[in-house]
């Protein structure tokens, strides 16, 4: 007879600890190793400070650089695959709020744990390679998609040290790398020998390709603004006060942001840009013959692009890491003097990069709202906005740009005062928003509940 | 059809043959189009229905005239009254039984309610074929209500079997009446917001405006009806122009397409027909369960093995999915000789050959949701 096995009964309470324990203590740990690790681990500063050699004479220094690649890169990647998994269950939250139902609530407190047993699931579900499909190509697409996602985080802060790599072209990387997805994309879309994983296919490759476009003119903006390609530098040419922050400080900046987000959501295949996976029109698009776990790389990448999308904006637009008034001379004053910087510092790191994951996590919240409100575009809509209205749009805001850095240049009290003036229209449009909001739900004969999350 | 399979096989050409169907999300139901497309954009898409006959109409000739009334829930699950009435008002005509106002009333409730639940399903997956999730699920929460209401009335949530030749089977529960009006208060409310959710929503309108345009005299000539037909700008309402049951008593507007957003005919009038149509039933049902007469729910006197005299009759009822009509011939013993029933998803499907030439796969979509077709419906 065969036995099935029996998982441990928890009481309620312990589920609620235990839901809470891992819900807390993974990102904790996650941010815990970013911050501990992205400092420590940078391999000159490692081998000089915590080895006590010097990295040029030292000949097993290159020994080091690769075990110090090989832990952040499985530190960084694991990053990704856990806080992909924790935004499906927040979409799936966030959703079933917007939608008048329960959603996620068996795997442990508010169904937390959901997403583990879904990747558990794929990970013992079938590997099946239709007979018919290009065999190689179709098991070689989920690591081009994967390799895309998971070089992003070399160059995306979390905090004011903490970048595993600060590349002084960050930003150009990052765009260059994120286009690596597109083919793992069209070879699924090709391989699969189906046809409506070819519609998929070169669906994504017309639109990602395209999109590409006025996100690249748009993040031009930034970085025109800022006069560095790099991450950190970026963020360091902004102020941590909104009214200092890039999107607030030049009004093609705050335009640029509204076009680098829609081609961010176009290039993440995110609804309204749906179009490749479209499963009323296409069944599933590129992704149709696909199952277990290469289904579930291309899951976890659909949902880490959502991380690495709202990092990207809130380091270009909205001053990523900076805290109010901890400016540079703070974190330097401090380091202090001994090698392994004082528990100050520490402290301060952790800061920024609560203000970080901040920004990012109420980004990413937006981009889950427009998923679950908008319809789909038709294919020549999305093409037709991103030609005749995105691409010129940048290429404005690009032109503007350069006319209003000579004249910020000649009289710097323009930018606060612009600064100023967009925080107070932002501000004025949330609360303008919120209104509306709450006017709609009172005309439908409803009132806003947060209790029964 | 043949002909679509052949030329896959010595085409040189850059066209592409696709099996859209039998199990795609958006067929609504097991119905096949082999589609053929050059890229995104159809030449063609050929409806090809039949995989879910069950052969309703044979089996009303082997069952008594009582007994086919559960059959005829079958012939459209998602608004299963308007068979019930269809066939009931066939029967009642041939034999010539008169119904108590009082079940004409309920009638008349019973079908609006589910004129409600059907149409807020196919607004909900119309919505959801065009890419938004959340308007679907709205309308399902409401289609829910109106579920309890119903299956209060007559112990059914999908397959009602409520209506009698001659009456109805049971009458109003208790506190069923205020139950329903305080649902009506809240749905008006609803269909206000449903409108600012989703109906108004710019990309929504731009996918459906304007697209599959279907002129009047296209749709008389393929013999559309209900909303499809309104839609293209025809004015026709079989409870309006030839009343049956309790409709003269009410007082409600047909909707008519108008081009709201586009042109007359297009997509987005058939959507929003079907919009208004859901305030119209509402106020009927709110008229009704005021106006309610007392009385009996049955005709006196209905045998219950029921012979009827040779003859034939029709019926024609405004279903939810247009005029649906009923054409029973008897031969003067206890069975039917035929039954036959018109339905409006049969034809719907019939112009989607001549509709689609020049539309893109995304809108082949827009046009099937727009249409309304239920599978049952269209094979029976």
């Amino acid at each position: 007879m065969p036995r099935t096995p029996k998982l441990p009964k928890l009481s309620p309470r312990a589920v609620v600890l235990l839901t809470l324990a891992l819900g807390l203590g993974l990102p904790a740990g996650l941010f815990g190793a970013v911050l501990v690790l992205s400092p420590l681990a940078q391999p000159d500063f490692f081998v000089r400070a915590v080895l006590g050699h010097d990295p040029a004479t030292w000949p097993h220094a290159h020994l080091v650089y690769g075990l110090v690649m090989a832990l952040l890169a499985f530190m960084l990647i694991n990053f990704g695959a856990i806080i992909s998994g924790m935004t499906v269950w927040w979409e799936m939250r966030v959703s079933s709020r917007m939608q008048s139902r329960i959603g996620y609530n068996r795997a442990g407190a508010a169904g937390f744990f959901q997403w583990i047993a879904d990747a558990v699931k794929l990970l013992f579900k079938e590997d099946l390679i239709p007979a018919e499909a290009d065999g190689m190509l179709f098991r070689a697409a989920p690591y081009f998609v994967m390799t895309g996602f998971a070089l992003t985080f070399v160059a995306l802060p979390f905090g004011e040290s903490l970048i595993a790599a600060d590349l002084n072209v960050g930003i150009f990387y990052l765009t260059a790398v994120t286009a690596l997805v597109v083919v793992g994309i069209l070879l699924a879309g090709w391989s699969s020998n189906s046809k409506w994983a070819l519609f998929g296919g070169m669906r994504s490759a017309a639109q990602v390709v395209s999109y590409e476009i006025p996100a690249g003119i748009a993040l031009m903006v930034p970085v025109l603004m800022s006069g560095t390609l790099s991450m950190q530098g970026i963020i360091r040419a902004q102020g941590a006060w909104p009214w200092q922050w890039h999107a607030f400080t030049n009004p093609a900046a705050a335009v640029a942001f509204v076009l680098f987000f829609i081609s961010q959501l176009a290039e993440g295949n995110r609804t309204p840009f749906d179009l490749p996976e479209a499963e009323s029109e296409l069944v599933a698009g590129y992704l149709s013959e696909y199952s277990g776990f290469r289904f579930a790389l291309y899951f976890l990448v659909e949902f880490g692009n959502l991380w690495v999308m709202a990092a990207i904006s809130a380091t270009l637009f909205f001053g990523g890491w900076q805290v109010p008034g901890v400016g540079p001379e703070v974190y330097a004053a401090a380091k202090g003097a001994g090698a392994v910087p004082a528990l100050g510092w520490w402290g301060l790191q952790l800061l920024s990069m609560v203000v970080m994951v901040a920004k990012t996590v109420v980004v990413l919240n937006v981009i889950v709202w427009v998923r679950w409100t908008l319809p789909r575009m038709r294919i020549d809509q999305m093409m037709n906005l991103c030609w005749k209205f995105l691409v010129p749009s940048a290429f404005v805001a690009f032109v503007f740009t350069l006319l209003w850095q000579l004249l910020v240049a000649r009289a710097p009290a323009l930018g606060l005062v612009t600064g100023v003036v967009l925080t107070g229209a932002f501000l004025v449009t949330l609360i303008l928003f919120g209104r509306q909001v709450k006017a709609n739900i009172a005309a439908a004969g409803d009132h806003v509940d947060l209790t029964n999350w | 059809m043949e002909k679509l399979i052949l030329r896959r096989v010595d085409r040189n050409n850059e066209e592409m043959i696709l099996n859209f169907g039998p199990q795609h999300p958006s067929t609504h139901g097991v119905i096949n189009f082999i589609v053929e497309t050059d890229g995104e954009v159809l030449r063609k898409a050929v409806p090809d229905v039949g995989y879910l006959h069950r052969s309703i109409e044979k089996i009303g000739e082997v069952t008594g005239w009582h007994g086919f009334m559960p059959f005829t829930d079958r012939i459209d699950y998602v608004a299963a009254m308007f068979p019930n009435e269809g066939y009931a008002t066939a029967v009642e005509r041939l034999t010539g039984i008169e119904v108590p106002r009082r079940a004409q009333y309920l009638r008349a409730i019973s079908c609006e309610l589910a004129r409600i639940a059907s149409h807020l399903v196919s607004l909900g997956t119309m919505s959801m074929d065009i890419g938004a999730f959340t308007p679907m699920l709205h309308g399902i929460r409401e289609r829910e209500t109106i579920n309890d209401l119903i299956e209060a009335l007559c112990g059914a949530r999908l397959t009602y079997n409520y209506h009698r030749i001659g009456g109805v089977a049971f009458d109003l529960p208790e506190g069923w009446k205020e139950r329903t009006l305080a649902f009506l208060d809240h749905f008006d409310k609803f269909l206000v917001e449903f409108d600012r959710l989703i109906s108004f929503n710019e990309i929504y309108v731009r996918r459906l405006a304007n697209v599959a345009v279907i002129t009047g005299k296209d749709a008389v000539d393929y013999g559309l009806v209900g909303p499809n037909l309104r839609g293209s700008g025809v004015d026709w309402d079989v409870r309006r122009d030839l009343p049956y049951g309790a409709y003269d008593d009410f007082e409600f507007a047909v909707p008519v397409g108008q081009g709201f957003k586009g042109t007359v005919g297009d997509c987005y009038d058939r959507y929003y027909c079907r919009c208004l149509e859901m305030g119209e039933s509402s106020k009927i049902v709110r008229q009704a369960l005021l106006q309610l007469p007392e009385g009996e729910i049955m005709a006196p006197k209905v045998a219950r093995n029921l012979k009827v005299e040779a003859g034939e009759a029709l019926s024609r009822v405004e279903s939810a999915r247009g005029e649906m009509a009923f054409y029973v011939v008897a031969d003067g013993t206890n069975k039917a000789y035929r039954v036959r029933a018109r339905t409006g998803s049969f034809t719907a499907m019939g112009i989607i050959e001549s509709a689609s030439p020049g539309l893109m796969i995304a809108d082949l979509v827009a046009l099937i949701a727009s249409l309304d077709v239920v599978a049952p419906e269209i094979d029976r």
